[in-house]
């Protein structure tokens, strides 16, 4: 069997197709090899559902970060502010 | 005496930013919705907490510290709006000697085991389990998380930004999105 096509796929391929699939990244040829592996494979099963989960968490908690931009405008004026108290 | 018993905390202006401007960022948006607002807050909380950083007493530890100076300024932010639409105002008298600024908050705060009945209650907060949760990555695996997972950035556009590869981020990610996940299933599923 040629190796590119087997369409069983190992537990570390699977988990990075998760991961990918978990920013709309991955394949539908990925998904479905993922599909067939998970079938067989409890701890991606287990793994997936996780993954899953952090993802709609992640999703829900409308948690908002400071761009790197803003947080290099952030330090800068704060080390000009540090500077001048010492 | 318990007081001699408490572990005293340090204080390290330099590491501000790196270590709580995300927090107190994600503190205040969750309470005045702007994102320019937010941010003037945090820099004035920063600035404040610069200016006072001689009334720490280590108490505290840095962050209850810094939320503190936070929460007053929150609540002058919108006494300020208040008071332009010309609404009824409540005036409490904090301290007007800028100088003692940060004096009184610690005595309020002060816990010497950092784990106050606030705490608690803001860690049923998801935003802030996720946030202690992040801090238990390392620092590389929390950027390229945020930057994919909060900033919605590209994958091609984080790679040319910390000059990884694409297989690199993907082992980055996984591992950031395994430790998240078991430790938010320890603390919050």
């Amino acid at each position: 069997m040629s190796k590119k096509n087997n369409i069983f796929i190992s537990c570390t391929e699977a988990a990075h197709t998760c991961n990918q699939s978990q920013y709309n990244e991955a394949s539908l040829w990925k998904k479905i090899k993922l599909t067939i592996h998970l079938l067989y494979c409890k701890a991606c099963r287990k793994y997936s559902k996780n993954n899953a989960k952090l993802t709609k968490v992640m999703n829900n908690s409308e948690l908002e970060y400071l761009k790197t931009s803003e947080k290099d405008a952030l330090k800068s004026n704060f080390e000009k502010e540090l500077a001048k108290n010492n | 005496m318990i007081n001699t018993e408490m572990p005293k905390h340090q204080i390290n202006p330099n590491k501000w930013i790196d270590l709580y401007s995300d927090y107190l960022f994600n503190y205040t948006i969750t309470r005045v919705r702007d994102r320019d607002t937010a941010q003037d807050l945090v820099q004035d909380t920063f600035f404040a907490g610069l200016k006072s950083m001689k009334n720490f007493k280590g108490e505290a530890s840095e962050r209850t510290w810094l939320i503190s100076i936070l929460k007053r300024k929150i609540i002058d932010h919108y006494r300020k709006i208040n008071s332009k639409k010309g609404k009824a105002e409540v005036r409490v008298n904090f301290s007007s000697d800028s100088d003692n600024e940060g004096d009184w908050i610690e005595q309020r705060v002060a816990d010497p085991f950092d784990k106050t009945a606030e705490d608690n209650l803001e860690n049923k907060e998801l935003g802030l389990a996720i946030h202690n949760c992040l801090g238990k990555l390392s620092e590389k695996q929390a950027q390229v998380f945020k930057m994919k997972t909060m900033l919605g950035y590209e994958t091609d556009a984080i790679c040319n930004e910390l000059n990884i590869t694409a297989s690199n981020l993907w082992v980055i990610i996984h591992r950031a999105r395994t430790t998240l996940a078991s430790c938010l299933e320890e603390n919050w599923f």
